[in-house]
């Protein structure tokens, strides 16, 4: 009797297993399909990067001041408030920046990639799209999945630049260090291992938020409420996927640099 | 008047079909949806130039029908051509270039709401035609939206198009690659009385213009009576009855007389 309830679950995770396979598949063959879609592809990168860059900005320059407020004091209490810049640095660079930025990107761009493909399914407009012979997949998933790629990487990397920023200005609300010193400090205690995987890593996160939003939009149900499903579903998958790709990237980075 | 009207409707009944080229050859074809049989023995063949108009209860499976002409369903069984064509043995290219033939008008219209209606019409034209000379394009637009009675709205958004305008703005879609058949699903659906009648006078006029072959689904007696050729009853996941409008009308069939019941 339990097994009757278990296997269609199973079965139905590995169908959907099967089909983001498919879906990813079909993904990277229609990017190697003639007729690229430029203009979209350029206009989604605005709309996913600049539109997105106030919201990165904000949170990675809160980031900034508030790491450092709650490292002073430890710091201070070893006597090590020297420390400071290389500590918010390196924890910044590798890890804090790259996961936050990503869980930002996630919430507002895998949501609305959701959003927006689930609203047009319910509307019909992604099979218009496809009974008229045109290509959604070129049009609307390589266009959104590559524009996340390249852009979240780049919002990763200014990120990092205002995060380190409001950490120079927390520093000197109660001590007193050159923004020249500061960044003295900040580019010695930095390194190519440090910059690099987290850099690589971005780009996988941009990869995992514009997939999920777009398997999640494409596959949504036909109802109103499915667009609100599909929505909320990209954000915990893709949040679950970031977190999947961050505990990887440690382990291989590790393996490779920090032996 | 009123008899020059019927005149002229029972004129345009005669059967137009003889001697014609089938491009619509469906036999036996079964499909359902978990246990749920929708169709259980459809029977239907189109000709070159024909307007056939399917009439029946929602959730009876008219507009499975007419997915699973154009691909988007795959039956369970029996046989469905387009052209001569087995739809569910085509591939991916094949259907595709099916599908350029095919013109299917969705119930909402379904507009592309992030596109002005002018980049709407421009969307099949560049991605399907891949048509790249723009005074082509413009020409292209500018008579279909001129032939839809839109010239003046090429440059608004969906969202500020009426119910009808919607309509006139999705057939001008479909009609801009000059397709050969043409797939209405509820043209008329949610209109008003005076805009569904404008609707089924375009869909007719825009047979005649473009020279379509249509299946018309509908439950709006108006919309069949103006567009039909030749009326198909649905009831119960087949095809019962068959013929002109005026001689349904007469049909001694209990089901189909609930069908004209409220027509004089």
């Amino acid at each position: 009797m339990a097994e009757e309830i278990i296997i269609p679950g199973w079965k139905k995770w590995l169908e959907d297993i099967g089909e983001q396979v498919s879906f990813f598949t079909r993904f990277v063959k229609n990017i190697f399909v003639g007729g690229f879609e430029w203009s979209e592809f350029v206009r989604q990168c605005y709309e996913i990067g600049y539109r997105s860059f106030m919201l990165v900005g904000i949170t990675s320059f809160i980031m900034g001041v508030v790491l450092i407020l709650q490292l002073r004091p430890t710091l201070v209490a070893f006597g090590a408030a020297s420390m400071l810049p290389k500590t918010l640095s390196v924890s910044f660079v590798r890890e804090i920046g790259p996961v936050i930025i990503a869980i930002i990107c996630a919430g507002k761009i895998a949501s609305s990639i959701g959003a927006e493909l689930g609203s047009m399914k319910v509307t019909e407009q992604l099979d218009a799209m496809d009974v008229s012979g045109a290509n959604p997949l070129q049009y609307l998933v390589v266009t959104r999945i590559l524009a996340t790629t390249i852009m979240v990487p780049i919002l990763s990397v200014m990120g990092d630049v205002i995060g380190l920023f409001g950490g120079f200005l927390a520093l000197n609300l109660r001590d007193h260090m050159s923004l020249s010193l500061y960044a003295t400090k900040v580019l010695a205690s930095l390194d190519y291992t440090d910059f690099l995987p987290a850099f690589i890593k971005t780009i996988f996160f941009g990869l995992a938020i514009g997939f999920v939003g777009c398997y999640k939009g494409f596959h949504s149900a036909r109802g109103t409420e499915s667009v609100g499903l599909a929505a909320n579903s990209a954000v915990v998958t893709a949040s679950l996927w970031i977190f999947v790709i961050d505990a990887i990237a440690v382990q291989v980075t590790s393996l490779l640099f920090y032996k | 008047m009123e008899e020059a009207t019927i005149k002229h409707q029972t004129e345009k009944k005669a059967p137009v079909h003889d001697k014609k080229e089938v491009v619509i050859e469906i036999k036996k074809l079964k499909k359902s949806f978990g246990t749920k049989q929708v169709l259980t023995n459809i029977n239907l063949t189109v000709h070159r130039g024909e307007n056939v108009v399917v009439l029946g209860k929602s959730g009876q499976g008219k507009s499975v029908t007419i997915q699973c002409i154009v691909g988007m369903l795959i039956p369970d069984s029996g046989t469905l051509k387009v052209f001569g064509e087995e739809v569910a043995e085509l591939n991916e290219k094949e259907l595709k270039e099916l599908r350029i033939k095919i013109g299917f008008l969705f119930q909402s219209g379904a507009l592309y709401d992030s596109m002005t209606v002018r980049e709407n019409l421009e969307f099949p034209l560049t991605r399907v035609l891949k048509l790249k000379d723009h005074a082509e394009i413009d020409k292209r637009v500018e008579d279909v939206l001129e032939s839809v009675g839109l010239a003046d709205a090429a440059d608004k958004m969906p969202s500020d198009l009426s119910g009808g305008m919607r309509k006139r703005a999705g057939l001008a879609r479909t009609l801009i690659v000059h397709p050969e058949i043409m797939l209405y699903d509820e043209p008329t659906t949610g209109l008003d009385p005076i805009t569904s009648r404008e609707i089924s006078e375009l869909i007719l006029n825009m047979q005649k213009k473009y020279k379509t072959t249509s299946i018309i689904i509908t439950h709006d007696m108006e919309c069949a009576r103006i567009t039909a050729d030749r009326v198909v009853i649905m009831n119960d996941g087949e095809y019962i009855e068959e013929g002109t409008f005026d001689t349904l009308h007469h049909s001694k069939n209990e089901i189909v007389k609930s069908f004209f019941k409220d027509i004089s």
